[in-house]
């Protein structure tokens, strides 16, 4: 594959525009014809296997009616289509699979994370309002007394169980599930009762007995109206009506309670509510525009913790950095003396805790502090009884002591390739000038080093305020705040109170969550905006 | 790579490359320095003044970085043991609570361990895929949009996924209703999720070093007739082996740290990970479970460690040549 030099450039400023463009089309023509048959083939084949998914996937959202998205898989496919059978488009060739994975898992998520920011999805607020409707009317069934007994056979199609009913009246066969109101059937009977119908399974005994939890959910709505009632049935080989004590009211959007007579309505809050204020749950989601927002800044039980919670965000991430630069710093001094012996080895052991995963790190630590069987309390301080992770100021404290152990490392790394490559004329002008070993580091070395390690104490802080394993590995955000309506204690940090508001407990309030995410999201751009035009002021006064 | 390789303690990838191409230069310096101290014997009083005092610094680091991993060594041989057992280091000697890690099913180690292992090898895989292609093409390539593009994708880097948490939970429970295979609960709708993150830091950080590669290499295998394809894959990404190392394994060790996207995608007990199971484990019953945590916190950390450990040298070597220029 050695050439020698081949002068194949004419000088640019003697190529005219059609020069030029038959010369790109040779380019052109020259790339289609190396490009092997395998690649070719291998090509061909992946893009047959992506359109085959996406016809697929395009048909099946089409069926459940995401057209959006269907759309969206389909423009997809059709611009990867372009780019690949097209020539040239070379960089987008190369550019797109990483970009399509980039917009979808980032860039959209980011953009859904502030439309829900901005609705009340929760529990109690996760689905659409005709889903919410009849899961009121679901949960509130009871079997209407003195209802007539439908002879039932439980049959399966595709998968779904469904009830096949003889009409106690007219003895029509009817077949119907929880999805789909009963429909009459054409069916053999025995002794009266429908027994099998087409295109249906019988389940038998066996079958129903092993379905007995999936059957007995099944409730299927006598007919279109969903106030008419549902069928029940708790054998297998009858059925009862069930009618909801709520009336839902299409036309007036209310629900009614037939025996207290109270009317919910909806009063564009996601759930219908009385006059008296209590709601009916499952709401549905809703846009609540900047509600969330206006909540964690004035709700008092919400704004305390966030308010608590951002300023030891703050307060713990530069204290992570202070500490272990610092820590980093003076042991890279330490260790950069050419006359210290086996400097490597220290330097070997010294990278153990960056190599050991960071979330065993956290959960190890957190068992060495343990109060009453810790190693610190029982052995180191013989037998003590300090709260190192129930006491609030003491968790604190034992974060930043975790985090200076996980941290100094990386930092020991970065300030000792600092200070080797600052080089060594400098110190010894300094030198030759009379100046002291402490005033050539303070005044000469220090400034330099901080010029090459100031991006990287940066992202470092940006880490930290996000710095989510530590803190809740090691402490869980605990102890938790007393006076407190969210989930979130004295060492949460913003990160891990999203987490929990969203994730931990019976209450998820992904609205609220999202909020403060979009909230760090800003806090984060602007910190990172501000010190980055400053690092960038540090560099132009050296 | 998903989550950026901040998962690393302190630092997102380009500075962890730096910190360890800077390691590289101390190391060559040591050696240096190593030949220059060998000069006469100096005195007691003045050995210690010069390096004495070091050594006894260096002494007490060791203790303290190294405690906590013998410490878990100590209890996962401790066999039944809990935190109070635990206090007595190395008194006993026994590797039950390794095979009892694999017998109960409620805590099903294998499985977590398999799962850590396949999510970490394909998302790291596929990270080093996609940020390679990208890179090719910004490094190689002169297209309307290249600055643009290098710079939205800094922009992006700024917001991490991590912060999505919500929003991915709700996408992937979206998806599970209509495709269950690729949805939440699903190992593969989970390594999608962190090839989201694919790009970002990894394209710079290979940006970086691909453009170290003379242009030349490519014209020369032009003019035999080699397509871009070719060119791709058997010429460049041969030559910048080294930065796909790095690369693969800082994705790898934010994979096996992650937990919140993990523990929001994976539902299922035998799904989870490592970071996920483990964190349950002794989140459950600290006390009693410990040398249970134990034994398996050093078998998942064996392999990271060595990785990190074993291609350091490596990875090192090719970073410094590609900082050198």
């Amino acid at each position: 594959m050695t050439l020698p030099p081949v002068e194949t450039d004419l000088p640019t400023e003697r190529r005219d525009p059609a020069t030029d463009k038959r010369h790109r089309r040779a380019e052109r023509y020259a790339e289609a014809a190396s490009a092997g048959w395998k690649v070719w083939l291998v090509k061909t084949a992946a893009l047959a296997i992506i359109d085959a998914a996406a016809v697929y996937a395009t048909m099946v959202l089409a069926a459940s009616d995401q057209w959006v998205i269907a759309g969206i898989v389909a423009l997809v496919t059709v611009a990867v289509n372009v780019v690949y059978l097209t020539p040239g488009l070379l960089p987008a060739k190369y550019l797109t699979p990483g970009l399509i994975f980039l917009l979808v898992f980032q860039i959209f998520v980011i953009g859904y994370t502030v439309y829900i920011a901005f609705t009340n999805y929760g529990s109690g607020h996760n689905s659409s309002k005709d889903d919410a409707v009849n899961a009121l009317l679901l949960q509130s069934q009871s079997r209407l007394e003195d209802s007539a007994t439908y002879p039932i056979t439980v049959v399966e199609q595709n998968g779904v169980f469904s009830l096949l009913v003889t009409d106690p009246e007219t003895g029509d066969a009817e077949v119907g599930n929880s999805e789909a109101p009963l429909e009459p059937v054409d069916a053999e009977f025995s002794g009266g009762k429908a027994i099998a119908a087409e295109g249906y399974n019988t389940l038998q005994f066996a079958q129903v007995i092993a379905n007995q939890k999936e059957i007995g959910a099944i409730a299927v709505p006598v007919s279109d109206d969903p106030n008419d009632g549902y069928l029940r049935t708790t054998d297998g080989s009858s059925a009862y009506l069930f009618t909801s004590s709520l009336q839902w009211d299409p036309d007036a959007d209310t629900m009614t309670d037939s025996r207290t007579g109270v009317v919910y309505r909806d009063i564009g809050t996601g759930a219908f509510t009385a006059d008296d204020g209590t709601e009916l749950l499952p709401g549905w989601v809703v846009t609540v525009g900047v509600d969330n927002f206006v909540r964690a800044f004035t709700e008092e039980s919400i704004r305390g913790p966030f308010i608590a919670v951002a300023i030891w965000t703050f307060v713990f991430a530069f204290l992570s950095v202070a500490t272990t630069f610092v820590l980093g710093l003076f042991l890279a001094i330490v260790f950069n003396d050419p006359r210290m012996k086996s400097r490597k080895y220290y330097r070997v052991i010294m990278i153990l805790p960056y190599a050991f995963p960071a979330f065993l790190s956290a959960l190890v630590w957190a068992g060495l502090f343990n109060q009453d069987f810790g190693f610190i309390n029982q052995v180191l301080l013989g037998g003590a009884s300090i709260p190192w992770l129930q006491d609030p100021l003491l968790a604190k404290i034992a974060i930043l002591i975790v985090n200076l152990w996980l941290g100094f490392p990386y930092m020991f790394l970065v300030t000792t390739g600092a200070l080797q490559s600052i080089p060594d004329d400098v110190t010894e002008a300094g030198r030759v000038d009379g100046a002291s070993v402490w005033q050539i580091f303070r005044y000469i070395k220090f400034p330099l080093l901080l010029v090459s390690v100031a991006p990287l104490l940066i992202s470092s802080f940006a880490f930290n305020f996000n710095n989510f394993n530590l803190i809740y590995m090691l402490t869980g955000g605990g102890p938790r705040f007393a006076d407190a309506s969210i989930n979130a204690g004295a060492t949460d940090i913003l990160i891990s109170m999203v987490y929990k508001v969203a994730f931990v407990g019976q209450l998820r309030d992904f609205g609220l969550a999202s909020a403060f995410s979009i909230i760090i999201f800003v806090l984060v751009g602007v910190i990172s905006y501000i010190s980055f035009r400053q690092t960038k002021a540090l560099e132009e006064l050296n | 790579m998903a989550l950026d390789s901040t998962a690393l303690t302190g630092g997102t990838g380009p500075e962890v490359a730096r910190a360890l191409s800077e390691d590289a230069a101390a190391g060559r310096a040591d050696d240096s320095g190593r030949r220059g101290a060998r000069t006469p014997r100096r005195p007691f009083g003045v050995w210690f003044r010069q390096t004495g005092w070091r050594h006894l610094i260096g002494i007490v680091m060791l203790v303290f970085c190294a405690f906590p991993l013998l410490y878990v060594l100590s209890a996962a041989l401790n066999p039944g043991g809990t935190l109070l057992t635990a206090n007595g280091l190395f008194r006993t000697f026994s590797l039950e609570s390794f095979t009892r890690l694999f017998e109960n099913p409620t805590q099903p180690f294998a499985a977590w361990f398999v799962n850590s292992m396949v999510i970490g090898l394909a998302t790291a895989i596929g990270t080093v895929f996609l940020g390679a292609l990208a890179a090719y093409s910004f490094s190689r390539m002169r297209f309307t949009g290249r600055r643009i593009g290098l710079l939205s994708l800094l922009l992006v880097q700024m917001f991490p996924q991590l912060l999505a948490f919500v929003a991915i939970f709700l996408l992937m429970s979206t998806i599970a209703d209509i495709f269950p295979a690729i949805g939440l609960n699903t190992q593969v709708g989970l390594i999608m999720v962190y090839l989201g993150g694919a790009l970002g830091v990894n394209t710079y950080l290979m940006y970086g070093f691909f453009n170290t590669v003379p242009m030349s290499i490519d014209e020369a295998a032009k003019i035999d007739g080699a397509g871009h394809a070719r060119i791709f894959f058997t010429i460049i990404l041969r030559l910048v082996a080294p930065i796909l190392a790095v690369v693969g394994l800082l994705s790898f060790i934010a994979t096996l740290n992650d937990f919140v996207i993990a523990s929001v995608v994976l539902v299922d007990t035998d799904k989870q990970t490592l970071a996920v199971g483990l964190y349950r484990l002794v989140s459950e019953e600290t006390a009693a479970n410990w040398s249970l945590f134990a034994a398996g916190a050093v078998l998942s950390a064996i392999l990271p460690m060595a990785l990190f450990l074993a291609l350091q040298r490596y990875i090192v070597g090719g970073l410094t040549a590609g900082s050198v220029k």
